[in-house]
Protein backbone atom coordinates (compact mmCIF):
# COMPACT_ATOMS: atom_id res chain seq x y z
CA UNK A 1 0.00 0.00 0.00
CA UNK A 2 1.66 3.16 -1.15
CA UNK A 3 0.94 6.66 0.08
CA UNK A 4 -0.51 7.35 -3.34
CA UNK A 5 -3.08 4.61 -2.82
CA UNK A 6 -4.25 6.08 0.48
CA UNK A 7 -4.39 9.63 -0.81
CA UNK A 8 -6.26 8.67 -3.97
CA UNK A 9 -8.74 6.41 -2.21
CA UNK A 10 -9.40 8.95 0.52
CA UNK A 11 -10.05 11.61 -2.09
CA UNK A 12 -12.30 9.33 -4.10
CA UNK A 13 -14.19 8.41 -0.95
CA UNK A 14 -14.67 12.05 -0.02
CA UNK A 15 -15.95 13.00 -3.45
CA UNK A 16 -18.33 10.04 -3.54
CA UNK A 17 -19.49 11.03 -0.06
CA UNK A 18 -20.08 14.57 -1.34
CA UNK A 19 -22.32 13.19 -4.08
CA UNK A 20 -24.16 11.02 -1.57
CA UNK A 21 -24.77 14.09 0.57
CA UNK A 22 -26.65 15.77 -2.29
CA UNK A 23 -28.86 12.69 -2.51
CA UNK A 24 -29.28 11.90 1.17
CA UNK A 25 -29.79 15.37 2.66
CA UNK A 26 -33.15 15.63 0.91
CA UNK A 27 -34.18 12.14 1.93
CA UNK A 28 -33.35 12.93 5.53
CA UNK A 29 -35.23 16.26 5.48
CA UNK A 30 -38.29 14.64 3.96
CA UNK A 31 -38.28 11.95 6.59
CA UNK A 32 -37.74 14.45 9.39
CA UNK A 33 -40.65 16.67 8.44
CA UNK A 34 -43.12 14.22 6.98
CA UNK A 35 -42.11 10.83 8.38
CA UNK A 36 -42.32 9.52 4.83
CA UNK A 37 -39.91 6.75 3.89
CA UNK A 38 -39.50 7.68 0.26
CA UNK A 39 -38.29 4.72 -1.79
CA UNK A 40 -38.61 6.78 -4.97
CA UNK A 41 -35.76 9.02 -3.87
CA UNK A 42 -33.21 7.10 -5.92
CA UNK A 43 -35.51 7.56 -8.92
CA UNK A 44 -35.27 11.35 -8.54
CA UNK A 45 -31.49 10.97 -8.74
CA UNK A 46 -31.68 8.86 -11.89
CA UNK A 47 -34.39 10.93 -13.58
CA UNK A 48 -32.46 14.11 -12.77
CA UNK A 49 -29.50 12.61 -14.59
CA UNK A 50 -31.63 11.70 -17.61
CA UNK A 51 -33.32 15.10 -17.79
CA UNK A 52 -29.90 16.74 -17.55
CA UNK A 53 -28.68 14.48 -20.34
CA UNK A 54 -31.53 15.49 -22.65
CA UNK A 55 -30.96 19.16 -21.92
CA UNK A 56 -27.26 18.79 -22.73
CA UNK A 57 -28.12 17.05 -25.99
CA UNK A 58 -30.46 19.89 -26.93
CA UNK A 59 -28.58 22.91 -25.66
CA UNK A 60 -25.05 21.83 -24.80
CA UNK A 61 -25.29 23.79 -21.57
CA UNK A 62 -24.17 22.04 -18.39
CA UNK A 63 -25.52 24.77 -16.12
CA UNK A 64 -28.91 24.58 -17.81
CA UNK A 65 -28.84 20.80 -17.34
CA UNK A 66 -28.31 21.21 -13.60
CA UNK A 67 -31.12 23.74 -13.28
CA UNK A 68 -33.56 21.87 -15.50
CA UNK A 69 -32.92 18.53 -13.78
CA UNK A 70 -33.54 20.04 -10.35
CA UNK A 71 -36.65 21.97 -11.42
CA UNK A 72 -38.20 19.08 -13.33
CA UNK A 73 -37.95 16.75 -10.35
CA UNK A 74 -39.16 19.44 -7.95
CA UNK A 75 -42.33 19.48 -10.03
CA UNK A 76 -42.53 15.68 -9.97
CA UNK A 77 -42.03 15.75 -6.18
CA UNK A 78 -44.76 18.37 -5.72
CA UNK A 79 -47.20 16.35 -7.79
CA UNK A 80 -46.39 13.14 -5.90
CA UNK A 81 -46.82 14.78 -2.50
CA UNK A 82 -49.95 16.79 -3.27
CA UNK A 83 -51.89 14.28 -5.30
CA UNK A 84 -50.90 11.01 -3.68
CA UNK A 85 -48.81 10.93 -0.49
CA UNK A 86 -50.90 13.55 1.32
CA UNK A 87 -53.98 11.39 0.99
CA UNK A 88 -52.20 8.69 2.97
CA UNK A 89 -50.92 10.97 5.75
CA UNK A 90 -50.07 8.94 8.83
CA UNK A 91 -50.34 5.58 7.09
CA UNK A 92 -46.72 4.52 6.99
CA UNK A 93 -47.15 1.24 5.17
CA UNK A 94 -49.47 2.68 2.55
CA UNK A 95 -47.02 5.48 1.85
CA UNK A 96 -44.05 3.14 1.55
CA UNK A 97 -45.95 0.94 -0.89
CA UNK A 98 -46.97 3.98 -2.88
CA UNK A 99 -43.39 5.23 -3.16
CA UNK A 100 -42.25 1.78 -4.31
CA UNK A 101 -44.99 1.89 -6.92
CA UNK A 102 -43.75 5.26 -8.12
CA UNK A 103 -40.16 4.00 -8.21
CA UNK A 104 -41.20 1.12 -10.47
CA UNK A 105 -43.24 3.39 -12.73
CA UNK A 106 -40.31 5.81 -13.01
CA UNK A 107 -38.02 2.92 -13.91
CA UNK A 108 -40.29 1.84 -16.77
CA UNK A 109 -40.81 5.40 -17.94
CA UNK A 110 -37.07 6.02 -18.04
CA UNK A 111 -36.54 2.84 -20.04
CA UNK A 112 -39.27 3.89 -22.45
CA UNK A 113 -37.89 7.40 -22.96
CA UNK A 114 -34.13 6.95 -22.76
CA UNK A 115 -33.73 3.28 -23.65
CA UNK A 116 -31.45 0.70 -22.09
CA UNK A 117 -28.03 2.09 -23.01
CA UNK A 118 -25.78 3.67 -20.42
CA UNK A 119 -24.94 7.32 -20.98
CA UNK A 120 -22.68 9.76 -19.32
CA UNK A 121 -22.66 13.54 -19.18
CA UNK A 122 -19.34 14.97 -20.27
CA UNK A 123 -18.41 17.77 -17.89
CA UNK A 124 -17.68 21.16 -19.43
CA UNK A 125 -14.05 21.58 -20.45
CA UNK A 126 -13.50 23.94 -17.55
CA UNK A 127 -14.05 20.99 -15.20
CA UNK A 128 -12.15 18.40 -17.23
CA UNK A 129 -8.57 17.55 -16.47
CA UNK A 130 -6.57 16.50 -13.45
CA UNK A 131 -4.63 18.37 -10.80
CA UNK A 132 -1.45 16.69 -9.62
CA UNK A 133 -0.22 17.53 -6.14
CA UNK A 134 2.41 15.52 -4.29
CA UNK A 135 1.61 11.84 -4.51
CA UNK A 136 -2.01 12.36 -5.61
CA UNK A 137 -3.81 12.96 -8.87
CA UNK A 138 -7.13 14.75 -8.39
CA UNK A 139 -9.69 14.96 -11.20
CA UNK A 140 -11.04 18.51 -11.27
CA UNK A 141 -14.59 17.21 -11.67
CA UNK A 142 -14.41 15.41 -8.34
CA UNK A 143 -13.02 18.53 -6.68
CA UNK A 144 -15.99 20.38 -8.18
CA UNK A 145 -18.41 17.87 -6.61
CA UNK A 146 -16.87 18.41 -3.19
CA UNK A 147 -17.10 22.18 -3.58
CA UNK A 148 -20.74 21.93 -4.67
CA UNK A 149 -21.65 19.67 -1.77
CA UNK A 150 -19.98 22.00 0.73
CA UNK A 151 -21.86 24.95 -0.78
CA UNK A 152 -25.18 23.10 -0.71
CA UNK A 153 -24.54 21.94 2.86
CA UNK A 154 -23.74 25.49 3.97
CA UNK A 155 -26.84 26.86 2.25
CA UNK A 156 -29.06 24.22 3.82
CA UNK A 157 -27.57 24.89 7.22
CA UNK A 158 -28.17 28.63 6.87
CA UNK A 159 -31.73 28.03 5.72
CA UNK A 160 -32.57 25.63 8.53
CA UNK A 161 -30.67 27.26 11.34
CA UNK A 162 -30.73 30.95 10.63
CA UNK A 163 -34.07 31.80 9.05
CA UNK A 164 -37.64 31.98 10.27
CA UNK A 165 -38.69 29.46 7.63
CA UNK A 166 -36.00 27.10 8.89
CA UNK A 167 -37.31 27.47 12.44
CA UNK A 168 -40.81 26.69 11.14
CA UNK A 169 -39.51 23.54 9.48
CA UNK A 170 -37.83 22.47 12.72
CA UNK A 171 -40.99 23.27 14.67
CA UNK A 172 -42.92 21.01 12.29
CA UNK A 173 -40.34 18.26 12.92
CA UNK A 174 -40.61 18.68 16.70
CA UNK A 175 -44.42 18.65 16.90
CA UNK A 176 -46.41 18.90 13.64
CA UNK A 177 -49.77 19.22 15.35
CA UNK A 178 -48.66 22.01 17.66
CA UNK A 179 -46.92 23.72 14.75
CA UNK A 180 -50.34 24.06 13.12
CA UNK A 181 -51.64 25.26 16.47
CA UNK A 182 -49.34 28.29 16.33
CA UNK A 183 -50.39 29.13 12.79
CA UNK A 184 -47.71 27.38 10.72
CA UNK A 185 -49.13 26.04 7.46
CA UNK A 186 -47.59 22.64 7.91
CA UNK A 187 -48.97 21.15 4.67
CA UNK A 188 -47.25 23.91 2.74
CA UNK A 189 -44.02 23.43 4.68
CA UNK A 190 -44.14 19.71 3.89
CA UNK A 191 -44.69 20.39 0.22
CA UNK A 192 -41.76 22.80 0.11
CA UNK A 193 -39.46 20.36 1.86
CA UNK A 194 -40.53 17.55 -0.45
CA UNK A 195 -39.86 19.67 -3.53
CA UNK A 196 -36.49 20.76 -2.16
CA UNK A 197 -35.49 17.17 -1.37
CA UNK A 198 -36.45 15.95 -4.83
CA UNK A 199 -34.63 18.86 -6.46
CA UNK A 200 -31.46 18.18 -4.47
CA UNK A 201 -31.51 14.50 -5.43
CA UNK A 202 -32.00 15.37 -9.10
CA UNK A 203 -29.24 17.97 -8.91
CA UNK A 204 -27.03 15.22 -7.49
CA UNK A 205 -28.12 12.98 -10.35
CA UNK A 206 -26.96 15.47 -12.97
CA UNK A 207 -23.67 16.01 -11.14
CA UNK A 208 -23.28 12.26 -10.64
CA UNK A 209 -23.92 11.56 -14.31
CA UNK A 210 -20.54 13.19 -14.91
CA UNK A 211 -18.69 10.30 -13.30
CA UNK A 212 -21.13 7.48 -12.48
CA UNK A 213 -23.11 7.88 -15.69
CA UNK A 214 -26.86 7.30 -15.99
CA UNK A 215 -28.26 3.90 -16.84
CA UNK A 216 -31.26 1.69 -16.08
CA UNK A 217 -30.98 0.37 -12.55
CA UNK A 218 -29.02 3.35 -11.21
CA UNK A 219 -32.08 4.28 -9.13
CA UNK A 220 -32.18 1.08 -7.11
CA UNK A 221 -28.40 0.85 -7.00
CA UNK A 222 -27.98 4.24 -5.32
CA UNK A 223 -31.03 4.04 -3.03
CA UNK A 224 -29.47 1.74 -0.37
CA UNK A 225 -26.52 4.11 -0.07
CA UNK A 226 -28.86 7.00 0.62
CA UNK A 227 -30.64 4.98 3.28
CA UNK A 228 -27.42 3.85 4.93
CA UNK A 229 -26.28 7.49 5.09
CA UNK A 230 -29.54 8.65 6.63
CA UNK A 231 -29.81 5.77 9.08
CA UNK A 232 -26.19 6.00 10.22
CA UNK A 233 -26.34 9.80 10.50
CA UNK A 234 -29.72 9.89 12.20
CA UNK A 235 -33.09 10.40 10.53
CA UNK A 236 -33.95 14.03 9.97
CA UNK A 237 -30.55 15.43 10.98
CA UNK A 238 -28.57 17.60 8.56
CA UNK A 239 -25.21 17.21 10.37
CA UNK A 240 -26.01 13.50 10.48
CA UNK A 241 -26.43 13.44 6.71
CA UNK A 242 -23.08 15.23 6.30
CA UNK A 243 -21.10 12.91 8.55
CA UNK A 244 -22.98 9.84 7.33
CA UNK A 245 -22.24 10.70 3.69
CA UNK A 246 -18.52 11.04 4.28
CA UNK A 247 -18.41 7.86 6.33
CA UNK A 248 -20.29 5.84 3.72
CA UNK A 249 -18.27 7.35 0.86
CA UNK A 250 -15.00 6.43 2.52
CA UNK A 251 -16.11 2.97 3.67
CA UNK A 252 -17.43 2.12 0.23
CA UNK A 253 -14.27 3.21 -1.51
CA UNK A 254 -11.81 1.54 0.81
CA UNK A 255 -14.02 -1.54 1.02
CA UNK A 256 -14.07 -1.93 -2.74
CA UNK A 257 -10.34 -1.22 -3.08
CA UNK A 258 -9.11 -3.42 -0.24
CA UNK A 259 -11.64 -6.26 -0.11
CA UNK A 260 -13.50 -6.17 -3.41
CA UNK A 261 -15.26 -9.47 -2.74
CA UNK A 262 -16.53 -8.18 0.63
CA UNK A 263 -17.58 -4.69 -0.38
CA UNK A 264 -21.16 -4.97 0.89
CA UNK A 265 -19.87 -6.33 4.17
CA UNK A 266 -17.48 -3.44 4.68
CA UNK A 267 -20.35 -1.03 4.02
CA UNK A 268 -23.09 -2.64 6.07
CA UNK A 269 -21.14 -4.10 9.00
CA UNK A 270 -20.15 -0.67 10.36
CA UNK A 271 -23.74 0.43 9.91
CA UNK A 272 -24.99 -2.50 11.97
CA UNK A 273 -22.36 -1.74 14.61
CA UNK A 274 -23.31 1.94 14.86
CA UNK A 275 -27.00 1.08 15.09
CA UNK A 276 -26.31 -1.52 17.80
CA UNK A 277 -24.44 1.08 19.87
CA UNK A 278 -26.70 4.04 19.03
CA UNK A 279 -30.06 2.98 17.58
CA UNK A 280 -31.05 6.52 16.61
CA UNK A 281 -27.92 6.96 14.46
CA UNK A 282 -25.00 9.26 15.19
CA UNK A 283 -26.98 12.51 15.34
CA UNK A 284 -30.52 11.23 15.66
CA UNK A 285 -32.92 11.99 18.44
CA UNK A 286 -35.29 9.44 19.90
CA UNK B 1 -66.67 35.69 19.62
CA UNK B 2 -66.85 31.88 19.96
CA UNK B 3 -69.89 29.68 19.88
CA UNK B 4 -70.21 25.91 20.14
CA UNK B 5 -73.54 24.36 19.19
CA UNK B 6 -74.22 20.74 20.09
CA UNK B 7 -70.63 19.59 19.52
CA UNK B 8 -69.97 15.83 19.38
CA UNK B 9 -66.35 14.72 19.16
CA UNK B 10 -65.06 11.16 18.82
CA UNK B 11 -61.71 9.41 19.03
CA UNK B 12 -62.35 6.55 16.65
CA UNK B 13 -65.47 4.88 18.06
CA UNK B 14 -65.16 6.47 21.47
CA UNK B 15 -67.78 9.23 21.83
CA UNK B 16 -66.10 11.80 24.09
CA UNK B 17 -67.92 15.13 23.73
CA UNK B 18 -71.63 14.42 23.80
CA UNK B 19 -73.40 17.59 22.74
CA UNK B 20 -71.53 20.55 24.21
CA UNK B 21 -72.93 24.04 23.64
CA UNK B 22 -71.36 27.18 25.06
CA UNK B 23 -70.28 30.67 24.11
CA UNK B 24 -67.48 33.10 24.85
CA UNK B 25 -68.21 36.80 24.39
CA UNK B 26 -65.76 39.57 23.62
CA UNK B 27 -63.50 40.24 26.63
CA UNK B 28 -65.13 37.44 28.57
CA UNK B 29 -63.28 34.75 30.53
CA UNK B 30 -65.07 31.42 30.52
CA UNK B 31 -63.71 28.67 32.74
CA UNK B 32 -64.22 24.95 32.14
CA UNK B 33 -63.96 22.76 35.21
CA UNK B 34 -64.23 19.04 35.64
CA UNK B 35 -62.41 15.92 36.75
CA UNK B 36 -59.65 14.20 34.82
CA UNK B 37 -61.04 12.47 31.78
CA UNK B 38 -64.16 14.67 31.66
CA UNK B 39 -63.34 15.85 28.14
CA UNK B 40 -61.88 19.31 28.80
CA UNK B 41 -58.83 18.82 26.60
CA UNK B 42 -61.00 17.26 23.91
CA UNK B 43 -63.13 20.40 23.99
CA UNK B 44 -60.05 22.58 23.43
CA UNK B 45 -58.80 20.23 20.68
CA UNK B 46 -62.17 20.47 18.94
CA UNK B 47 -62.14 24.27 18.98
CA UNK B 48 -58.61 24.70 17.64
CA UNK B 49 -59.15 21.99 15.01
CA UNK B 50 -56.85 19.20 16.24
CA UNK B 51 -59.85 16.90 16.70
CA UNK B 52 -62.72 18.33 14.66
CA UNK B 53 -66.20 17.41 15.87
CA UNK B 54 -68.15 14.80 13.97
CA UNK B 55 -71.43 16.64 14.58
CA UNK B 56 -72.36 20.14 15.66
CA UNK B 57 -70.91 23.50 14.74
CA UNK B 58 -68.22 25.85 15.96
CA UNK B 59 -68.43 29.51 15.00
CA UNK B 60 -65.63 31.98 15.60
CA UNK B 61 -65.80 35.68 14.71
CA UNK B 62 -68.71 35.16 12.33
CA UNK B 63 -67.23 32.21 10.46
CA UNK B 64 -68.11 28.54 10.63
CA UNK B 65 -64.72 27.06 11.51
CA UNK B 66 -65.98 23.57 12.39
CA UNK B 67 -63.69 21.73 9.98
CA UNK B 68 -60.98 24.30 9.44
CA UNK B 69 -57.37 23.21 9.82
CA UNK B 70 -55.81 24.61 13.01
CA UNK B 71 -53.57 27.12 11.25
CA UNK B 72 -56.61 28.82 9.71
CA UNK B 73 -58.25 29.19 13.10
CA UNK B 74 -55.02 30.75 14.35
CA UNK B 75 -54.88 33.08 11.37
CA UNK B 76 -58.39 34.21 12.20
CA UNK B 77 -57.36 35.12 15.73
CA UNK B 78 -57.23 32.10 18.00
CA UNK B 79 -54.28 31.41 20.29
CA UNK B 80 -53.56 28.09 21.99
CA UNK B 81 -51.75 27.35 25.24
CA UNK B 82 -52.02 23.57 25.19
CA UNK B 83 -52.02 21.11 28.05
CA UNK B 84 -48.47 19.99 28.77
CA UNK B 85 -47.11 23.25 27.26
CA UNK B 86 -45.75 21.63 24.11
CA UNK B 87 -43.03 24.17 23.41
CA UNK B 88 -40.81 23.20 20.46
CA UNK B 89 -37.90 21.64 22.39
CA UNK B 90 -35.18 21.94 19.74
CA UNK B 91 -35.94 25.61 19.01
CA UNK B 92 -34.53 28.44 21.08
CA UNK B 93 -36.83 30.57 23.21
CA UNK B 94 -36.80 33.38 20.66
CA UNK B 95 -37.40 30.95 17.77
CA UNK B 96 -40.40 29.49 19.61
CA UNK B 97 -41.85 32.99 19.73
CA UNK B 98 -40.89 34.07 16.23
CA UNK B 99 -42.41 31.09 14.42
CA UNK B 100 -45.76 32.05 15.93
CA UNK B 101 -45.51 35.73 15.01
CA UNK B 102 -48.51 37.29 13.32
CA UNK B 103 -48.16 41.01 12.86
CA UNK B 104 -50.82 43.60 13.34
CA UNK B 105 -51.52 43.80 17.04
CA UNK B 106 -50.12 44.90 20.33
CA UNK B 107 -47.93 41.86 20.96
CA UNK B 108 -44.48 42.03 19.41
CA UNK B 109 -41.37 40.07 20.33
CA UNK B 110 -40.15 42.99 22.42
CA UNK B 111 -43.47 43.31 24.23
CA UNK B 112 -43.66 39.58 25.03
CA UNK B 113 -40.09 39.53 26.33
CA UNK B 114 -40.96 42.54 28.48
CA UNK B 115 -43.99 40.73 29.83
CA UNK B 116 -41.86 37.66 30.67
CA UNK B 117 -38.42 38.84 31.81
CA UNK B 118 -37.36 35.24 32.49
CA UNK B 119 -37.73 34.50 28.78
CA UNK B 120 -35.60 37.51 27.86
CA UNK B 121 -32.83 36.19 30.12
CA UNK B 122 -32.96 32.79 28.45
CA UNK B 123 -33.59 34.04 24.91
CA UNK B 124 -30.96 31.82 23.27
CA UNK B 125 -31.57 28.66 25.33
CA UNK B 126 -33.21 25.65 23.81
CA UNK B 127 -36.79 25.47 24.98
CA UNK B 128 -36.30 21.82 25.96
CA UNK B 129 -33.80 22.95 28.60
CA UNK B 130 -36.17 25.33 30.38
CA UNK B 131 -37.84 24.59 33.71
CA UNK B 132 -41.55 23.74 33.74
CA UNK B 133 -42.47 27.25 34.84
CA UNK B 134 -40.35 28.85 32.14
CA UNK B 135 -41.86 26.54 29.52
CA UNK B 136 -45.32 27.61 30.64
CA UNK B 137 -44.38 31.28 30.26
CA UNK B 138 -43.02 30.46 26.82
CA UNK B 139 -46.20 28.63 25.82
CA UNK B 140 -48.27 31.65 26.86
CA UNK B 141 -45.90 34.10 25.18
CA UNK B 142 -45.93 32.02 22.01
CA UNK B 143 -49.72 32.13 21.86
CA UNK B 144 -49.67 35.90 22.38
CA UNK B 145 -47.22 36.35 19.47
CA UNK B 146 -50.12 35.49 17.17
CA UNK B 147 -52.04 38.50 18.51
CA UNK B 148 -55.14 36.45 19.26
CA UNK B 149 -58.58 37.78 20.08
CA UNK B 150 -59.43 34.52 21.83
CA UNK B 151 -56.99 32.58 23.95
CA UNK B 152 -57.54 28.88 24.66
CA UNK B 153 -55.67 27.82 27.81
CA UNK B 154 -55.61 24.18 28.90
CA UNK B 155 -54.50 23.76 32.53
CA UNK B 156 -51.81 26.44 32.46
CA UNK B 157 -50.94 25.86 36.15
CA UNK B 158 -50.66 22.06 35.98
CA UNK B 159 -47.57 20.73 37.74
CA UNK B 160 -46.16 24.13 38.67
CA UNK B 161 -44.82 25.36 42.01
CA UNK B 162 -47.22 27.58 44.04
CA UNK B 163 -45.19 30.71 43.37
CA UNK B 164 -45.43 30.18 39.60
CA UNK B 165 -49.10 29.27 39.84
CA UNK B 166 -49.67 32.72 41.31
CA UNK B 167 -47.60 34.28 38.52
CA UNK B 168 -49.74 32.53 35.89
CA UNK B 169 -52.87 33.72 37.69
CA UNK B 170 -51.55 37.27 37.59
CA UNK B 171 -50.87 36.99 33.84
CA UNK B 172 -54.33 35.63 33.07
CA UNK B 173 -55.89 38.50 35.02
CA UNK B 174 -53.69 40.98 33.18
CA UNK B 175 -54.69 39.57 29.78
CA UNK B 176 -58.32 39.77 30.79
CA UNK B 177 -57.83 43.43 31.70
CA UNK B 178 -56.37 43.99 28.25
CA UNK B 179 -59.64 42.80 26.77
CA UNK B 180 -58.74 39.32 25.50
CA UNK B 181 -61.44 36.67 25.46
CA UNK B 182 -60.24 33.53 27.23
CA UNK B 183 -61.52 29.97 27.35
CA UNK B 184 -59.73 28.61 30.39
CA UNK B 185 -59.56 24.97 31.43
CA UNK B 186 -58.31 24.78 34.99
CA UNK B 187 -58.24 22.33 37.90
CA UNK B 188 -57.16 25.04 40.29
CA UNK B 189 -60.61 26.05 41.53
CA UNK B 190 -59.72 29.26 43.43
CA UNK B 191 -57.75 30.58 40.47
CA UNK B 192 -60.47 29.75 37.95
CA UNK B 193 -63.23 31.24 40.10
CA UNK B 194 -61.28 34.43 40.77
CA UNK B 195 -60.74 35.26 37.11
CA UNK B 196 -63.77 33.82 35.30
CA UNK B 197 -66.99 35.60 34.35
CA UNK B 198 -68.78 32.33 33.66
CA UNK B 199 -67.99 28.73 34.64
CA UNK B 200 -69.11 25.47 33.07
CA UNK B 201 -68.64 22.12 34.75
CA UNK B 202 -67.98 19.24 32.38
CA UNK B 203 -68.59 15.59 33.23
CA UNK B 204 -68.40 12.66 30.82
CA UNK B 205 -68.45 14.94 27.84
CA UNK B 206 -71.51 16.96 28.87
CA UNK B 207 -71.97 20.28 30.59
CA UNK B 208 -73.67 19.54 33.89
CA UNK B 209 -73.58 22.98 35.48
CA UNK B 210 -73.23 26.55 34.24
CA UNK B 211 -73.26 29.65 36.40
CA UNK B 212 -71.39 32.69 37.62
CA UNK B 213 -68.38 31.83 39.81
CA UNK B 214 -70.08 32.94 43.01
CA UNK B 215 -73.03 30.63 42.42
CA UNK B 216 -70.74 27.65 41.91
CA UNK B 217 -68.78 28.59 45.01
CA UNK B 218 -71.99 28.33 47.01
CA UNK B 219 -73.18 25.11 45.38
CA UNK B 220 -71.72 22.36 47.59
CA UNK B 221 -73.64 19.61 45.76
CA UNK B 222 -72.09 20.32 42.37
CA UNK B 223 -68.67 20.90 43.86
CA UNK B 224 -68.55 17.61 45.73
CA UNK B 225 -70.23 15.58 43.01
CA UNK B 226 -68.27 16.80 39.95
CA UNK B 227 -65.16 18.48 41.28
CA UNK B 228 -64.33 16.36 44.33
CA UNK B 229 -64.07 19.29 46.73
N1 LIG C 1 -56.18 10.48 21.67
C1 LIG C 1 -57.15 9.82 22.34
N2 LIG C 1 -57.64 8.65 21.86
C2 LIG C 1 -58.62 7.98 22.52
N3 LIG C 1 -59.20 8.43 23.65
C3 LIG C 1 -58.78 9.59 24.16
C4 LIG C 1 -57.73 10.34 23.54
N4 LIG C 1 -57.51 11.45 24.27
C5 LIG C 1 -58.37 11.39 25.31
N5 LIG C 1 -59.13 10.27 25.26
C6 LIG C 1 -60.19 9.90 26.19
O1 LIG C 1 -61.18 10.89 26.13
C7 LIG C 1 -61.67 11.19 27.42
C8 LIG C 1 -61.53 12.66 27.71
O2 LIG C 1 -60.15 12.99 27.79
P1 LIG C 1 -59.64 14.49 27.92
O3 LIG C 1 -60.39 15.35 26.98
O4 LIG C 1 -58.16 14.46 27.81
O5 LIG C 1 -60.06 14.81 29.42
P2 LIG C 1 -59.59 15.96 30.42
O6 LIG C 1 -58.79 16.95 29.65
O7 LIG C 1 -60.87 16.52 30.95
O8 LIG C 1 -58.80 15.30 31.49
C9 LIG C 1 -60.91 10.29 28.39
O9 LIG C 1 -61.71 9.18 28.67
C10 LIG C 1 -59.69 9.89 27.62
O10 LIG C 1 -59.27 8.61 28.01
MG1 LIG D 1 -56.87 17.60 29.94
Amino acid sequence: MTLEFWVTQTFNGLSYGALLFLLASGLSLIFGVMRVVNLAHGSYFMLGGYVGLSVIWRTGSYVLALVAGALALAVVGIAMERMFLRRLAGQTLGQVLMTIGFALIFQDLALLIWGGDPYSIRPPSLLAGVVTAGPGRFPIYRIFIIVIAVAVGAALWLLLDRTRIGAMIRAAVDDPEMAQGVGIRVPRVSLGVFALGAALAAFGGVVGAGFLGVYPGLDFEILPYAFVVVIVGGLGSLPGAMVGSLLVGLLDNFGKALFPELSYFTLFAPMALILALKPTGLFGRA
Amino acid sequence: MLELADVHTYYGESHVLQGVSLGVRRSEVVAILGRNGAGKTTLIRSVIGFSPPRRGAIRFKDADITRWPPYRAVERGMGLVPQGRRVFPSLSVVENLVVARRDGGRFTLARVLELFPRLAERAKSRAGRLSGGEQQMLAIGRALMGNPDLLLMDEPTEGLAPLIVREVGRIVAELKREGLSILLVEQNLPLALSVADTVHVLSRGQIVHSSAPAALMANEAVKSRYLGV
